[in-house]
């Protein structure tokens, strides 16, 4: 225990890194996953949009990426990120790389969740004048709020579970907390003082999702 | 000029297993439609009638006809166009298809959002709307808060929210039980003289028929086979399928099977009497049999009233020497036809 205490600073900052990489990789991920997510699901046949090329590409697309452990994926993705946050190393790296991988993934929980929304209600909106966009926006978002708050809620706790490898590419966190000051130093109650933190924080976050998916679906 | 106008209205499918002949939903079809009738669409699963109604208000483009409302020829509109038609004509639905994660209000509200009424007229307009169809305490109830007949009360309310003249119901009762049915058909009713709204009323229900149409065509394999006022096409179908179709709804004459079940139950001869459209001929045919001293028995059928007017299908097991029972049948009076049963153990 009196190994941890002096540690405690480090502890507060790696996991408000955490939340940091974790909520800005929701953000970018999750907008990047629901446009991509509305793209498989609007090209489908007989949906909104149906277009057989487009929908071909998104979802060779989704799932050429989708399987790539995270890890490699980090790797492999540097040279990209360089590209386009200007450094391979650190938590931007990490938020880029963590925020594209998430786009995948979330894409096709946002087009199953989409798929359960029943076409009646979609063929009420159309009956009445309702532009395909109005649809998206007004009815099939709404129809399917409570599952996408499930779902994103799933991919919250996913990405804190990715970020834990930032520490490969220079970034912070709680992974590389536990890694650097628990691991490395042979101090097992460090370790666990990280974990600890993670399991908080994952009870904390899929209470609030359960919380708000409840109220999405009234019951 | 006709409210709803279709000539040789065409609508192909492609089919869904590769390779496979397409699949035509509606072949041919010639329909007009007066403003302020009631227009019924009868037929068998897979006839073509949903289809039929989706064309009309343009949620599914025609393959090959022509398809006018109000005037406006739909074949070929762009879809802004066609949106714009779609605020003046409501829908409704057999599963209500209300929008769950909105309030009553909010369904209802929607068609006018997006038509761009103001906001302040919206809120009169839905309060006037759900004091209409009877449920203006509960506004601010979600649809799984709903029984079946409100729900469909509150597809109503939206589908008229717009005011629009002309109304489509794709078999708008079927998920409703009798009572209720019978609730939802006074409503469309008033719908339709109260508020002079046209209607297209896709149904497999004679009730429904019976009490809200003018006029009928039943449907058989993507085609009418037969069209013309209710009374007529339900008391004397003239084609085949409609025949068929009709004796569903109608106790006609007894099929093969009805007859061998009559024959091993009723001793004497089967003959059913088809009364059309005369109130005081039964009354007669039964003092005719009775003065001529045959004994009678009502075994099978059944009294129609649409709109006021009767028809229906008597069949009698009638006891007594046969040459008398040909005399009797001989001095009915007009309007009741005649079918004489076979007396012979057809089935064995
Ligand atoms: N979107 C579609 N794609 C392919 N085939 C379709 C489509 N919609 C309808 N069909 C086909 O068209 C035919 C007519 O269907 P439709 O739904 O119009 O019949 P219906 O008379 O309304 O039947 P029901 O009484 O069961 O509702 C059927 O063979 C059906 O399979
Ligand atoms: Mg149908």
């Amino acid at each position: 225990m009196d190994e941890l205490i002096p540690l405690l600073p480090k502890l507060a900052t790696a996991t408000y890194e955490t939340l940091y990489i974790v909520a800005l990789s929701l953000v970018f991920g999750g907008v990047g996953g629901l446009v991509l997510g509305l793209g498989l699901y609007t090209t489908r046949p007989g949906s909104l949009y149906p277009n057989r090329p487009v929908s071909a590409v998104l979802n060779i697309l989704v799932n050429v990426f989708r399987p790539i452990p995270f890890i490699i994926f980090l790797a492999a993705a540097q040279p990209l990120a360089r590209l386009v946050v200007g450094v391979g190393i650190g938590n931007s790296a990490i938020i880029f790389t963590l925020s594209l991988a998430a786009a995948f993934g979330i894409s096709r929980i946002v087009e199953q969740n989409l798929m359960t929304v029943q076409p009646g209600v979609i063929e009420a909106a159309r009956s009445v004048g309702a532009s395909r966009l109005r649809i998206i926006g007004t009815v099939v978002l709404p129809e399917a709020l409570g599952p996408l708050i499930l779902g994103y809620t799933f991919v919250l706790v996913a990405l804190t579970d990715m970020s834990a490898v930032a520490g490969l590419v220079g970034g912070g966190g709680l992974g590389t907390f536990a890694i650097q000051y628990g691991y490395r130093q042979f101090e097992p109650v460090v370790t666990w003082a990280a974990v600890i933190v993670i399991i908080v924080f994952v009870q904390a976050v899929q209470a609030l999702g359960n919380w708000l998916a409840r109220k999405a679906f009234r019951r | 000029m006709p409210l709803v106008s279709l000539r040789d209205v065409r609508k192909t499918f492609p089919s869904a297993t590769r390779g496979a002949p397409p699949v035509t939903a509606v072949d041919g079809v010639d329909l007009d439609i007066e403003a302020g009738e009631v227009f019924g669409i009868v037929g068998y699963s897979g006839a073509g009638k949903s289809t039929l109604m989706r064309l009309v208000n343009g949620l599914e483009p025609v393959t090959s006809g022509s398809i006018t409302v109000g005037g406006t020829e739909l074949n070929g509109l762009p879809e802004r166009e066609l949106r714009r038609l779609r605020i003046g004509i409501g829908m409704i639905f057999q599963q209500f298809n209300l929008f769950t994660s909105k309030t009553v209000r909010g369904n209802v509200s929607y068609p006018l959002r997006v038509a761009g009424t103001p906001r302040t007229e919206i809120d009169r307009r839905v309060d006037e709307l759900l004091g209409f169809v009877g449920l203006a305490d509960k506004a601010g109830s979600h649809p799984e808060q709903l029984s079946g007949g409100q729900k469909q009360r509150v597809g109503i309310a939206r589908a008229l929210a717009t005011s629009p003249r002309l109304l489509l119901a794709d078999e708008a009762t079927s998920a409703l039980d009798p009572e209720t049915t019978h609730e939802v058909l006074g409503l469309l009713k008033r719908v339709n003289e109260e508020l002079g709204v046209t209607m297209i009323v896709i149904t497999h229900e004679m009730d429904v028929v019976q009490t809200l149409a003018d006029k009928v065509a039943v449907m058989d394999g993507g085609r009418v086979v037969e069209q013309g006022d209710v009374f007529d096409v339900f008391s004397a179908p003239q084609q085949p399928s409609s025949r068929r179709f009709v004796s569903t709804v109608v106790r006609g004459v007894p099929s093969a099977d009805e007859q061998a079940v009559l024959r091993a139950r009723h001793p004497g001869r089967l003959v059913t009497l088809s009364f059309h459209d005369a109130g005081s001929t039964q009354a007669e045919v039964f003092s005719a049999l009775s003065r001529a001293g045959l004994g009678f028995e009502l075994v099978f059928g059944g009294v129609n009233d649409i709109r006021g007017r009767v028809f229906g299908h008597l069949t009698l097991a009638l006891t007594g020497p046969d040459a008398v029972v040909e005399q009797a049948l001989g001095t009915l009076p007009d309007g009741v036809t005649v079918t004489r049963l076979p007396n012979g153990d057809v089935r064995g």
